[in-house]
């Protein structure tokens, strides 16, 4: 399991830095660039020519490249130009990241809280009308655009209705203390409940937008592995013991039927990104999602690599839990890897 | 009294837009307790559906059964899902046919025997699995403790189906269904299988249906026979009066079509010629009858009835169903 873990980390930081090489000549390459963003398309040639040279963007990529290398090991990733000048992106990160991984770890909990009992029940009663009630469901959360979904729930829970907050992460009024940059977190720490609750309410709704598209995915998933090993031997076994239906249900079934659910739960925590750029847009929400969509429009280099990066990082992280955890289920696999 | 005592058994799959299938059409037997019964036929002639019912567990829709299947005075067939559930496993046992496929991949061996014991027996995990230790001890596993711990893919394929083995007889049931529990084995472990098999219900003093295409497996096993055709039981006897004296037409055939160390040099085998797709159901005449060398008109026109056969009943009661049967001298 050691010599795995490592393997694993060893390959995280050979992605990362491939990936950072291929971002960083790739927004290099990409039409306008900072000093059109900052000084517009009539600036004169030598307030350009001055810029650039600034940003040190007159130097050769593969220079440029390794000074970012040698100062990104010392913890220096530059300063922002474009999402919030003179920051640098390091406190943008550290200021963003925890909003978006709130965000996020809310949308796939409700994603799986909901999707796979539904799933199971779906599989169960096949054919009847929870069955095609929740395809349909499904397929309406994987067609709709997840910013649309996002702008009807806040139009009519939070803008007609009122009963959720519109945008942001927390109310201006409320004197919360950070600790973590978790909103939620730091106010249940912080015994400051009514922070902790109002970090919740501002997370429901753009948290079900973004739900939208894992849920539909883990709800197939989960039903038709549920499908599957209903059908195996090892069920009628189990049935011909006289198990009672919980014990079949959690023991034999879902067990079993796991196994490529979890598969799907960590590729999905990719797509949670891109829906995150979306959602966040819609619910004026601080994170990574609005950053990076800022940083495109504005160019913001050393704030766009920066947090791609840690994104994928993240992304890769989590597809290694996945993989541990699948040793967990299958003995197979555990056994398997114990004999190599 | 019969242990089990089967009348008049039907399942008909229905599904919908489809047209109704009659996969047991009739079926009677008996089951004395401690007896050793076999059901013998060719694939497809209802074996596994006749057990699934018995067992309730077929699919809960797209098929109805009909009849009765009486265990001790107890209809099973009109029992609620829950008290099936509270017979199965402890009253009724049964062995099925891939060992591997049958157990749980994902959870130890012990589990999976102790979990029946912590259902019927009443028993803590810790005094389950002290029982289940002793369990796979007596099904010949050796060192049981290891085992416990062990998944079903460590386990070779004879030690699969002897683990499967205890847990059916985990609870003493009085009736065991083995359906073909050797047929995915290599040859020389369907032997020890069958060997233990036998020992144990003798031994236990479980009853045992010994469900089968292998007639082979049937004369070294049970006590009382029954050939099974196109979902109907066609003959029915003592093993000794059966393979000596086989008097329905198709059990003639089934005995023939077993190859033969001793057979002349250059005869060949003669199976029964065409094949279960000629399938027609029981309504009007024998089932049997377009693939019967002896058919004649009678055969096709009127449906042959259960009778006692007096030529075929040397050492017990012989029950047969045709009209024509294969002529045979009854050995002094
Ligand atoms: N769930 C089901 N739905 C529809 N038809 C079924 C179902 N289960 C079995 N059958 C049909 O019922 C018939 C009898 O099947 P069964 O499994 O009892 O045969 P068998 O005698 O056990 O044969 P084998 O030796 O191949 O196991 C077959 O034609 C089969 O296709
Ligand atoms: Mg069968």
């Amino acid at each position: 399991m050691l010599r795995y873990t490592v393997r694993r980390l060893l390959q995280l930081v050979i992605v990362v830095g491939v990936l950072s090489l291929l971002l960083f000549a790739w927004l290099r390459s990409l039409p306008g660039g900072p000093v059109s963003a900052l000084l517009g398309e009539r600036a004169t040639a030598a307030s350009r020519a001055r810029l650039t040279q600034e940003l040190g963007l007159d130097q050769p990529i593969f220079v440029q490249y390794w000074k970012f290398l040698t100062r990104a090991a010392s913890g220096d990733f530059g300063v922002s130009t474009g999402v919030q000048p003179g920051d640098t992106a390091s406190e943008i990160f550290l200021q963003r990241f925890p909003a978006t991984l709130e965000l996020s770890f809310l949308a796939i909990v409700i994603a799986i809280a909901v999707g796979i009992p539904l799933g199971y029940l779906a599989a169960r009663r096949r054919g009847g009308w929870l069955d095609n009630l929740s395809i349909v469901g499904s397929l309406v959360g994987v067609a709709v655009p997840v910013f649309f979904l996002a702008f009807v729930l806040k139009q009519v829970l939070a803008v007609d209705l009122g009963w959720f907050p519109t945008a942001g992460r927390q109310e201006g009024g409320l004197d919360a203390t950070r600790v973590t940059g978790f909103f939620v977190l730091d106010g249940v720490l912080t015994q400051e409940w009514d922070a902790a609750w109002d970090a919740i309410r501002h997370l429901i709704l753009p948290a079900i937008a973004l739900s939208s598209i894992p849920f539909s995915v883990i709800f197939r998933i989960t039903r038709a592995a549920v499908l599957d090993v209903l059908d195996e031997d090892f069920i009628r076994t189990a049935e011909s013991k006289g198990l009672t239906t919980p014990v079949i249900r959690r023991r034999h079934v879902l067990r079993n039927a796991m196994l490529p659910v979890v598969t799907t739960i960590g590729l999905q925590t990719g797509a949670l990104l891109a829906g995150a750029v979306l959602t966040e847009k819609v619910f004026a929400f601080p994170g990574i999602g609005q950053a990076l969509a800022l940083g495109f429009e504005r160019r913001d280099y050393p704030v766009l690599l920066l947090l791609i990066l840690c994104a994928a990082g993240v992304f890769v992280l989590i597809n290694m839990l996945v993989d541990l955890s699948y040793a967990l289920i299958d003995p197979r696999i555990r056994t398997a890897g114990g004999a190599r | 009294m019969a242990l089990l005592e089967v009348r008049d058994l039907r399942v008909v799959f229905q599904r919908k837009g489809e047209v109704p299938f009659t996969a047991v059409d009739g079926v009677d037997f008996d089951v004395e307790p401690g007896q050793t019964v076999g059901l013998v036929g060719e694939s497809g002639c209802g074996k596994s559906v006749t057990a699934m019912s018995i067992m309730g567990l077929l699919p809960k829709r797209g098929n109805k059964v009909t009849g009765s299947a009486k265990f001790e005075d107890t209809e099973l067939l009109t029992l609620s899902d829950r008290q099936m559930r509270d017979r199965r496993g402890r009253d009724l046992a049964m062995v099925f046919q891939d060992p591997l496929s049958s157990l749980n991949p994902v959870i130890p061996i012990g589990l999976q025997v102790t979990e029946v014991l912590e259902r019927h027996r009443d028993m803590s995990r810790r005094k389950a699995m002290v029982e289940a230790a002793d369990l796979l001890d007596r099904v010949g596993i050796p060192d049981p403790r290891r085992r416990l711990d062990e998944y079903p893919h460590q386990l070779s394929g004879g030690m699969r189906q002897r683990a499967l083995i205890a847990i059916a007889l985990a609870c003493q049931p009085r009736l065991l269904i083995a359906d073909e529990p050797t047929t995915a084995l290599d040859v020389t472990i369907q032997a020890q299988i069958l060997a233990l098999l036998a020992e144990l219900v003798r031994d236990s003093g479980t009853a045992l249906i010994m469900i089968t295409h292998d007639l082979g497996v049937v004369a070294g096993l049970c006590d009382e026979v029954n050939v099974l055709y196109g979902g109907r039981v066609v003959e029915r006897g003592g093993r000794h009066d059966l393979f000596q004296v086989p008097r329905h037409p198709y059990t003639y055939g089934l005995l023939q079509s077993i190859p033969r160390l001793d057979a002349p040099k250059g005869e060949r085998l003669s199976p029964i010629r065409g094949s279960v797709q000629d399938n027609i159901p029981w309504t009007s005449g024998c089932a049997f009858a377009p693939r019967c060398p002896n058919a004649t008109d009678t055969c096709v026109e009127v449906t042959p009835e259960m009778v006692p056969d007096g030529a075929g009943s040397v050492r017990g009661e012989r029950l047969l169903r045709c009209h024509n049967p294969v002529a045979q001298e009854v050995p002094a």
